[in-house]
């Protein structure tokens, strides 16, 4: 009885497995996450940084923070951060210009110094010392728990960070709303436009790309019914990239209009 | 094991978001040192929690979480909102208030 008491606070060897193997790859990829160069490589270290910490929930007899970790942290605010890398530019890499002189240098080592202050502070402080464990408050199920908390002692607090959140959701409207400086053009006006005296734009649509079916017709412009090619006819996205072939090689040549004569 | 090894990976995690918040330059990757940081917390809270034998600690994580999401949600849209108007992540750039 006394042994299983004394035991009581310390974990068990599957635990103790999981924590040796986990932790180590836990932490070398925090290291990763800080440095890697590209930042879709930092987010994805850190995706797996928090899976970890979620399997370490679970290990310490917290399932429903487990849970919530892995839907609301990998699930949702990571695949957000993906979303803005996207938008921002995938390649947006840091520049590894120090713009203040030596401030890496001493970045690293106010970091290491507070790694080891905590260190020293957690090892000085809990060294020995078991846990009292979580069986009895879990007895009921650990969301039962966690609810029965959350509705009577912390409500207030509840109740507050729900208002946090409708107003986070507001903010970032506001934030991510554009005001329209201009009027929207109605397609009456875009149509006026179009026929208008010195418009750049056709009234006709612009004609498709490519000529006869002996190419991929996406590069090449199109021939006009008097055999001059229209440049207009490719994307201009081709354009920029340079990859407009001529179509010269497929234009109709004097003497293949005079066979058809 | 002891279960107070699980601190000692929650301090090494949390020193690795503030060296990382200190040394990077790309604001989205600070972001996420930062995001590294409060994670690191949790993992305090819930240890802490099991080594009181009550819940509270794993209260509190849970509000954390739900506070992370909310800086989430602000903070990437300061973040696009900026390079929407300086076409840059990096928080060098960010300095109109120096010249």
């Amino acid at each position: 009885m006394n042994i299983v008491a004394m035991n009581a606070g310390l974990t068990g060897t599957p635990e103790a497995v999981l924590f040796w193997v986990m932790a180590p790859l836990a932490v070398l990829a925090a290291l990763g996450m800080v440095l890697v160069k590209k930042a879709v490589h930092s987010a994805l270290l850190l995706v797996y940084v928090m899976i970890s910490l979620a399997i370490f929930y679970i290990a310490q007899e917290a399932p429903f923070l487990g849970i919530v970790q892995i839907v609301v942290y990998t699930g949702a605010v990571m695949m957000l951060f993906l979303f803005i890398l996207m938008l921002v530019g995938v390649d947006s890499s840091d520049s590894l210009i120090e713009t203040i002189r030596g401030q890496r240098l001493a970045a690293l080592l106010v970091g290491l110094s507070l790694g080891v202050l905590l260190l020293g502070a957690l090892g000085h402080a809990f060294v020995g010392n078991g846990a009292v464990g979580l069986d009895l408050v879990n007895a009921d199920g650990n969301v039962q728990g966690l609810a029965s908390l959350l509705f009577s002692r912390y409500v207030w607090a509840f109740e507050v960070i729900s208002a946090l959140l409708v107003t986070a959701a507001m903010g970032a409207m506001v934030f991510g709303h554009r005001e329209r400086t201009v009027p929207r053009r109605t397609q009456r006006q875009l149509s006026q436009d179009r026929f208008q005296e010195g418009s750049q734009l056709p009234g006709a649509p612009l004609p498709n790309p490519g000529v006869f079916s002996r190419h991929n017709a996406v590069d090449i412009p199109a021939l006009l019914p008097d055999g001059t090619p229209a440049p207009s006819s490719v994307s201009r996205v081709i354009k920029a990239r340079g990859d407009v072939l001529s179509s010269e090689p497929f234009e109709l040549k004097q003497e293949d209009q005079g066979d058809q004569k | 094991m002891n279960p107070s090894n699980y601190l000692f990976v929650s301090a090494l995690l949390f020193t690795i978001g503030s060296i990382g918040v200190l040394t990077r330059r790309n604001s989205i990757v600070i972001f996420m040192c930062i995001e590294l940081m409060l994670n690191a917390a949790n993992l305090a809270f819930v240890t802490f929690a099991r080594i009181q034998g009550n819940l509270d600690g794993q209260v509190i994580a849970f509000f954390t979480m739900v506070v992370a999401a909310c800086e989430v949600v602000v903070g990437l849209a300061i973040i696009v909102s900026i390079y929407r108007s300086r076409r840059s992540a990096s928080v060098d750039d960010v300095n109109l208030l120096k010249f």
